[in-house]
């Protein structure tokens, strides 16, 4: 009896112990928050230290119209290396711009974010700048921003309010474009062929805004030609795994007359790359490859000369948005929509920019 | 001869088995077909055995936790935990010779055993129920393998890694040798010794298999165990085929196709009974289905319901009661042999 006492006072010990790491877990969150006001603080000295500095150089104050910023930014969280190159871009470009920056990570709630903008309009911030967890439900908090007079930068992800009288503009990737790209690099790509050119796509998850917007832009422009076709299209939830799953399928089906890949995102189509070689074709000879985001394994894959072409969805908008958030305080109209600058980057680019690539 | 086929448990899976597969047949002539490339055998039907791998093996381990009339809700994040920590291991040596390969084979099914038992210690020592318990787990391990791997995708450079999930053996893909040792080790132990009998002692009535003389506290502990095990390994096999380890997306959802194979298979939720052999069927056949719907070209956007309209009939199919009714088929006799079975599973 006395060793199961002793038995279950260990396990009582462990559970207390797993209840620390949590909170220690936790700890550590609001300690990296915690890092990021010090890091304010410092950053705030550092400004006054720029600022004499810029009063000697005409240059600089030009360039801030002279007004340092107050900007309060939430973010969604930090759900992948593409946001976390977002995340920075934005805060150091903020920074860089001699502009103080009050930082919050939402991790992926709704509350968190809505309370931290209710706390940056208690600071009274200068600018909010936000990237939504989800579209709806911000009206009353974005009002309460308005009345404020504060005005609201959306960064990557809408809203979905009537009114948009509440925020200032969106800046945000046209997925759209992104899909009208590819389709345009492959009527250059294939002008010469024949056809019938069959293609494949790997779609992202259903119902997802990039995956809706990438088909729908790049069937937009194939659709010009007869002899492209989209002979197979089924979802890779944008995983590795299941793009490699998928394309394995349509090889099995299909696999000769399979001439082109299109696939949503580049990690789809690093999955359907190995499913291809172990199919016995040649990636990019065989099949020609497109992928969206331009992250860095793409890269590799590019170099290695087994993808073709990568459209880029650029999470590095901070110097473009901090542009925009100058812009509106010297006075000038912003459009309600504007698309981060985004390009394309082919097999030939690759191996010389694949040191660069900072996700 | 046809009795008793019909009153095997494993009929009516095998039956829908065929089916997908025929249906497949009536799309692509070349289905069956199976050729020799780069030395490797391929086509479609060893693409379900190699994809159906990681499923069948956890369910396996999930058949025997049921059999005691538990749960194990946390394979699916043992899967992502298995896979970062295989990818971390080999990340942080120098990727030369095996030694990092069995260092992460080793580190990573040590852990994820060590995962199953803190499941085990939960229900059987604690008393707390299973799908309570494992659900802990199913919340927290994603963190932890998020944890592992920082937040990013983790990418292994380092070639012995593919063998586990990709690699090739007698021009079979290795992973379905992987599955059949499991496998046969799971058969043996539970139906050539008196292991299986304890599991379904303890299902049936824990309390009394105690006073019976079995320990029925540590069968419990084992299960879980093995059931943390078989999910490392599928998790390996699974973060090995695609070279990287994704904390945020890999296994996930596992769980519940694992309970459904198991389901399918024959093995009732209340426990009491198992079968492997069933289970093993369970798996395939979701596996075909997904297989058959990326090759027959269903619209991805009705995936689901067509995986739900058949997992439908198939239990459909699985239910006594439904068959009376629409066939009308072995009605007295069978019937009444089904509430004895059902009495036992449910005392």
């Amino acid at each position: 009896m006395k060793k199961i006492l002793e038995a279950k006072g260990l396990l009582v010990l462990l559970f207390v112990l797993l209840l620390l790491l949590a909170a220690c877990g936790s700890a550590d969150e609001s300690g990296g928050n915690d890092e990021v006001a010090g890091d304010n603080t410092e950053q705030e000295e550092e400004n006054d230290a720029e600022e004499t500095d810029s009063d000697s150089g005409e240059e600089e104050s030009n360039d801030q119209s002279g007004e340092k910023l107050v900007i309060g930014f939430s973010q969604v969280g930090a759900e992948s290396e593409w946001r976390t190159a977002n995340t920075k871009s934005i805060q150091d470009a903020i920074k860089d711009a001699g502009h103080e920056l009050k930082f919050s990570d939402a991790q992926q709630k709704q509350e968190n974010q809505i309370k931290a903008i209710r706390s940056f309009i208690t600071q009274k911030v200068d600018a909010i700048v936000f990237s939504p967890v989800v579209e709806t439900g911000f009206e009353t908090v974005l009002q309460e921003a308005k009345d404020a007079d504060i005005p609201v930068f959306l960064a990557d992800r809408s809203v979905d309010v009537e009114d948009d009288s509440l925020w200032v503009t969106f800046l945000g990737s046209d997925f759209v474009e992104e899909g009208r790209k590819a389709g345009n690099w492959l009527l250059e790509e294939m002008a010469d062929e024949e056809g019938p050119v069959n293609i494949v796509e790997l779609q992202g998850t259903v119902g997802s805004a990039p995956a809706i917007d990438r088909k729908e832009g790049f069937e937009e422009i194939i659709g010009q030609e007869d002899k492209f076709e989209i002979t197979k299209s089924q979802t890779g939830d944008f995983t590795r795994a299941k793009g490699k799953e998928v394309m394995e399928a349509f090889l099995k089906s299909d696999g000769e007359n399979i001439d082109v890949l299109y696939s949503h995102n580049d990690d789809m189509a690093i999955g359907a790359i190995q499913a291809i070689e172990e199919y016995g074709l040649k990636p990019s000879e065989d099949i020609k490859i497109i992928g969206v985001d331009a992250v860095k394994g793409a890269f590799e894959a590019m170099a290695d000369g087994k993808m073709n072409v990568t459209i880029e969805c650029n999470p590095l908008f901070g110097p473009q948005l901090v542009d925009l958030i100058e812009q509106h305080f010297a006075g000038e109209e912003l459009d309600k929509r504007i698309a981060v600058e985004e390009s394309m980057y082919t097999m030939d680019q690759a191996e010389e920019l694949l040191p660069t690539r900072e996700y | 001869m046809i009795k008793s086929m019909l009153k095997s448990s494993l009929f009516w899976p095998i039956i829908v088995l065929l089916l997908i597969l025929m249906i497949n047949l009536f799309f692509d002539s070349s289905f069956f077909s199976i050729e020799v490339r780069n030395g490797h055998l391929t086509g479609s039907l060893i693409d379900i055995l190699n994809r159906g791998a990681p499923l069948m093996l956890i369910s396996i381990g999930m058949t025997l936790v049921i059999a005691t009339k538990g749960i194990d809700l946390s394979v699916g994040t043992v899967i992502a935990m298995s896979g970062a920590i295989g990818a971390m291991t080999i990340a942080s040596t120098d990727g030369t010779g095996l030694g990092p390969l069995f260092m992460a084979i080793g580190l990573s099914l040590l852990i994820c055993t060590l995962v199953g038992c803190w499941n085990g210690l939960l229900v059987s020592r604690l008393g707390v129920q299973p799908i309570v318990a494992t659900l802990i787990l199913m919340v927290a391990g994603r963190g932890v393998a998020q944890l592992i791997t920082g937040g990013q995708i983790t990418t292994v450079y380092y070639d012995p890694y593919s063998y586990i999930g990709g690699g090739y053996l007698l021009a079979l893909p290795f992973s379905i040798f992987i599955v059949a040792f499991v496998f046969f080790v799971a058969v043996l132990l539970t139906r050539k010794t008196a292991l299986g009998l304890f599991i379904e002692a303890v299902g049936s009535n824990p309390d009394a298999s105690r006073l019976a003389g079995i320990n029925s506290k540590n069968i419990m502990l084992m299960v879980y165990m093995f059931s943390g095990f078989c999910a490392g390994v599928g998790g390996l096999i699974l973060s090995s085929n695609v070279m990287s380890a994704d904390g945020n997306n890999a296994g996930l959802w596992f769980e519940l196709d694992a309970i459904l194979a198991v389901v399918i298979g024959g093995t009732s939720l209340m426990g009491g009974r198992f079968y492997l052999m069933g289970t093993v069927m369970g798996a395939l056949i979701i596996q075909s289905l997904t297989t058959t719907i990326y090759s027959i070209g269903v619209p991805a956007e009705i995936n689901l319901v067509v995986k739900a309209i058949v997992v439908l009939i198939v239990c459909l199919l699985q239910s006594p009661e439904f068959r009376r009714k629409v066939f009308g088929f072995g009605k007295v006799k069978r019937s009444g042999e089904q509430k004895e079975r059902e009495g036992v599973t449910l005392s």
